[in-house]
Order: structure tokens, then sequence, then C-alpha cells
């Protein structure tokens, strides 16, 4: 492992409520990968004018060293919910483990941020 | 934004007067017209409503033969949610099988009316307009094998002559974008 650990933040809106979820299962990621859980940033974004300066498309919105777990596909920024594509194709309000899992990896192979 | 008193169980469905896609007009049945009645709130943005939408689909396709009416109402603003206009609600609706027409909600007011929270926000009406489900289609939306159990449920309670077991569950999903 790297010895800086990757940055991790979850960016959340509250008009959505899938973001509690959407935390649980990155903490249960990070534990998985040898992450503290706890060292998670934890967001707020209440006007658009700050999706616009954060770059947030959507709630939940999960970034590792910056890299968006499914990253926006020309999407743009502002308050709503946030539509994931899970890897059998269903529609979600969540990421899929394994994408969260594989950008977690993948940042800690690249040495944090 | 201030709401109406929510409609809950029990209660007479509020009026609702709206046009479909193409501009045609749709009320609630009248009394004694259907057997039941089905009116839910839904969008084209929201990750639960996406993936709600077969599985009521199927539902209004299942229940349609024997007199079940639905209706699709979305109420967002579309001025700061584009993906929720009248032209992309009319693209959706033929690019996919819709089993019902899809209303446009652009002053709110029948959002209001309902005190309806998020998408999807699911309601069910008896022969008498009186609501007899409110809630959830099923218990999660991520699981297409739930096929909207509680509203199945709910239509075949009702359609047997008999109360609904299961009358109300939590409304799951985005909120309503109000303006």
């Amino acid at each position: 492992m790297a010895d800086e650990a990757p940055k991790v933040e979850l960016l959340w809106w509250q008009g959505c409520p899938s973001w509690e979820g959407a935390l649980a299962i990155l903490r249960e990621e990070m534990s998985a990968v040898g992450l503290d859980p706890a060292s998670v940033e934890v967001r707020e974004v209440r006007t658009d004018e700050d999706a616009g300066r954060q770059g947030f498309v959507g709630s939940p919105t999960i970034r590792i060293s910056g890299r968006d777990v499914q990253p926006p596909d020309g999407e743009p920024a502002g308050l709503t919910c946030r539509v994931y594509r899970l890897r059998d194709g269903r529609i979600s309000s969540l990421p899929d483990r394994a994408d969260l899992r594989q950008t977690l990896a993948n940042a800690i192979e690249g040495g944090g941020q | 934004m201030a709401q109406a008193t929510a409609t809950k169980v029990g209660d007479p469905a509020p009026a609702l007067e709206l046009p479909d896609t193409e501009g045609d007009i749709h009320t609630l049945p009248t009394q004694g017209e259907a057997p039941a009645t089905v009116v839910f709130w839904t969008c084209n943005h929201c990750p639960y409503a996406l993936a709600w939408q077969e599985r009521l689909a199927q539902v209004a396709r299942d229940y349609g033969a024997r007199g079940v009416r639905f209706l699709a109402v979305n109420s967002n603003d579309a001025e700061r949610y584009p993906r929720d206009s009248l032209e992309a609600m009319r693209e959706r609706v033929r690019e996919e099988d819709w089993p019902f027409p899809y209303l446009h909600d652009s002053s709110q007011q029948v959002a209001r009316d309902w005190a309806a929270q998020v998408t999807p926000h699911v309601y069910v009406l008896d022969g008498d307009l009186r609501v007899r489900y409110e809630g959830a289609p099923d218990a999660d939306h991520m699981d297409p094998a739930q096929n909207a159990a509680w509203l199945r449920e709910a239509l075949d309670d009702l359609l047997s002559g008999g109360q609904v077991s299961r009358a109300e569950t939590e409304p799951v999903g985005c909120s309503i974008k109000w303006k």
C-alpha cells in the first residue's frame, strides 16, 4: 500500500435520500481495502452555486483522489439526484460496489492524491 | 414551500385535470367508473423513479385489463431541471413503452393539492375515489424482483372487495423539485 492514503470525499444534497446508504457502503469498501472508514470527508452541497463550484452533478457524488467513481458523462452541475448504472445494467441511486472497490484500489496503487 | 395537508388513506382524492405529453386532458374517472385508479408522481431524472418505472408499467399492463386506471404525473420545475421539460417527457413517451398517460403539472398545483412529496409517490384510489393506499411501489427500488409488490397487494385487496392490508408505506425517492 502507498504511504499516503487517498483522499475520499462524499458530497451529498438533502433532496436525495440515498447518500447515507452510499456512505455506509463506501465505508465498508474502505475498510475492506485497509483504509480508515472515518477518514472520508462528507460535505453537504446546499446551493446551485455550491454545486457549480464543486462540479457536483448529483447526490451522492463520491471522489477518490479526485476521481469520480463513475465519471459523469456531460451532466451539468446542479442540485439533483445522481443516476448510477450498475455493472449489471440496473439503474440505481447508489454506485456499484465494484466501482467503489476498483477506484479505491486504483487510488491506493497510484499513491493517494 | 408550503404544502396542502397531506392526502392520506381514507381521504377523498383531490381533483386532477392535467394535459398529457400530446396536450390531451386527463381527469380522475367519475365515481364508479373504474374499480381502482393509480395516480403516481414520477419524473425523468430521478434514479428511484427510473428504477421503478418498468415495474409500475408492468402493473399497469397487468391490471389495466381489469379496469384499473393509471395516471403518471410529473410536477418538477422544468426550468431548473430541464430533463423534466414537457419536450423531454414527450421524447420519453415516444421512445419507451408507456401504458399510461404522462401528465404535466407545470403549475405544480396538483402536486400541492395532493401534497405529493417524492418521485415516485404512489396513491391507489377506490371506485369512490378515496385513497386506499399511499406510499412506495415496493420495498427496494434496486431489486426488480420486488415487482411492485406493495402496489399489487393493494390492488388485489381492493379488487377483491376487502380492506387494503398494507395501506401506508413510506414513499421513497427524490424530492419533488418545487419552483
